[in-house]
Formats: structure tokens, C-alpha cells, sequence
């Protein structure tokens, strides 16, 4: 059984370079850090159930600067998944491949994560 | 008639028939997640700065026990099947890809009965 002749399908270097395929890339990449992510979700609601003291352990964690950049950085995780994620389910119903569509809709992804992120932050800061 | 070489078929490569099984097991989760995380998000923005007392009993409600438990499963398959992907994209060595993904899915089956456990527990008092 030989595979070395069989042909290949053109290497990812050969394309030209378009933005939208570092959306591609980055939903992969929000999708495993969301993953990892869900260590913070049980390790809170565990901690929740265990007691007071191991709540107030997560809560200092959370409350330190290097902790909300995290739960920020989180946040942006999520939303960008999550929007990108609806795109995907567009183009899974076989609808929004045209080259403009794919664009706008690009852009709506980018958008709708950074707006999202900052409601939520602005909201938790009481702000708005 | 099958065209796959006799050796082919004895290796038992090629497709596990699984790929469509997987595919929608992963777009169905992430549909439920779509309301999902815009609930969780929207609850834990109310959370901010709460104390113990209070975001136990917030967990506590019959309603957020119950989203929390479908919100743990429906995000760890979901991860886990995304994980999978990723793994047998990148990952070549036989043993290492299959260790990764056995590793993958012991660590959601793990920190998803422990999200549950402690969500249950909260909402029934304990």
C-alpha cells in the first residue's frame, strides 16, 4: 500500500494571506482556552459547595489584577467563540458563503466580541 | 463490493463511521450553549462582588441549578469533542494522540460530575 505518490492538497503557505482566516485560527484557539477555561467554572462552583474559606480563596484569586485579566481575557474568549460560533452555524445551514457576506460578517464577529466584552465589564463595574 | 485492499481492511484504518455522529453532536451543543452562556453571563455580571451566602443561594434557585447542570454538560462535551478535533489534527504519534484523547475525556466526564456535584449539592441544602 503506497501513500507517498498520492496527490496532496495545496499547503496552507501557498494561499494568500486574507484576515479572515486568523478568525479561523483564533476560533480554535478561543475554543481550547474556553476548554481550559472550565477549570475556573468548577473549581468556583465547587468551591461554593465546599465552604466559606475555599470561596473566599477563589474570590481573592478573581479579585487580584492578574486574575481579572484573566477572567477578561475569559470573557472576550467566550464572546468571540460564542459569535463566531453563531457565523459557523450559518454557514453549516449553507447560507453566508458569498465573498461579501463572509467579510461583513467577519467584521459583525470582531464587533459584536469587543462590544459584548466591554457590556459585560461595564456592567460588573457598575458603570453602566 | 468494498475496494480496500485486503491489508487495509485488516488494519481496521480508514473511517470509523462516526465523523457525522460527531459533527452533530457538536452543532447541537453548541446551539443549546448559544442561550446558555448569554444566561450565565448575564447572571454572573449580577454576581460581581457578591458574598458566599449570596451566589449560594443564587446556584442554589431550582431554575439555575438546572440551567448550571445542562450548562455543564452541554459546555464539557462540547469541549471535548472540539478537543478531540484538535488533537487529531495536530498530534501524529499513534500512542500520544490516543493518550491525549483518552486524557481529554476522563478530565470532562471528571470536572463535569464535580460541576454537578457541587450545583446539586448547593440546590438541595447540603
Amino acid at each position: 500500500m503506497t501513500t507517498r505518490d498520492r496527490p496532496l492538497s495545496p499547503h496552507l503557505q501557498i494561499y494568500r494571506w486574507q484576515w479572515t482566516m486568523l478568525l479561523s485560527i483564533v476560533h480554535r484557539l478561543t475554543g481550547v482556552a474556553l476548554a481550559v477555561g472550565t477549570l475556573l467554572l468548577v473549581w468556583w462552583l465547587v468551591a461554593a459547595a465546599a465552604g466559606p474559606q475555599a470561596f473566599a480563596d477563589v474570590q481573592a484569586v478573581m479579585a487580584h489584577w492578574l486574575g481579572r485579566l484573566v477572567l477578561l481575557g475569559f470573557t472576550w474568549a467566550l464572546f468571540y467563540h460564542l459569535s463566531n460560533g453563531i457565523r459557523h452555524l450559518f454557514w453549516d445551514a449553507g447560507r453566508g458563503f458569498e465573498l461579501a457576506t463572509g467579510y461583513a460578517s467577519a467584521w459583525a464577529v470582531v464587533l459584536a466580541s469587543l462590544a459584548l466584552t466591554g457590556l459585560a465589564w461595564l456592567a460588573g463595574y457598575g458603570i453602566i | 463490493m468494498s475496494y480496500r485492499s485486503h491489508l487495509g481492511r485488516a488494519r481496521g484504518l480508514g473511517s470509523a463511521r462516526e465523523g457525522a455522529g460527531h459533527w452533530w453532536a457538536q452543532r447541537l451543543t453548541a446551539v443549546a450553549l448559544v442561550p446558555l452562556c448569554l444566561w450565565f453571563a448575564v447572571g454572573l455580571v449580577g454576581l460581581i462582588g457578591a458574598d458566599h451566602v449570596t451566589v449560594r443561594a443564587w446556584i442554589g434557585m431550582p431554575v439555575n441549578a438546572a440551567l448550571l447542570v445542562v450548562l455543564l454538560v452541554a459546555t464539557l462535551h462540547h469541549a471535548q469533542l472540539g478537543l478531540q478535533v484538535v488533537i487529531e489534527d495536530y498530534v501524529h504519534h499513534e500512542g500520544v494522540k490516543i493518550a491525549g484523547i483518552m486524557a481529554v475525556k476522563f478530565a470532562a466526564i471528571l470536572l463535569g460530575l464535580a460541576g454537578v456535584f457541587a450545583a446539586l449539592k448547593i440546590s438541595f441544602g447540603g
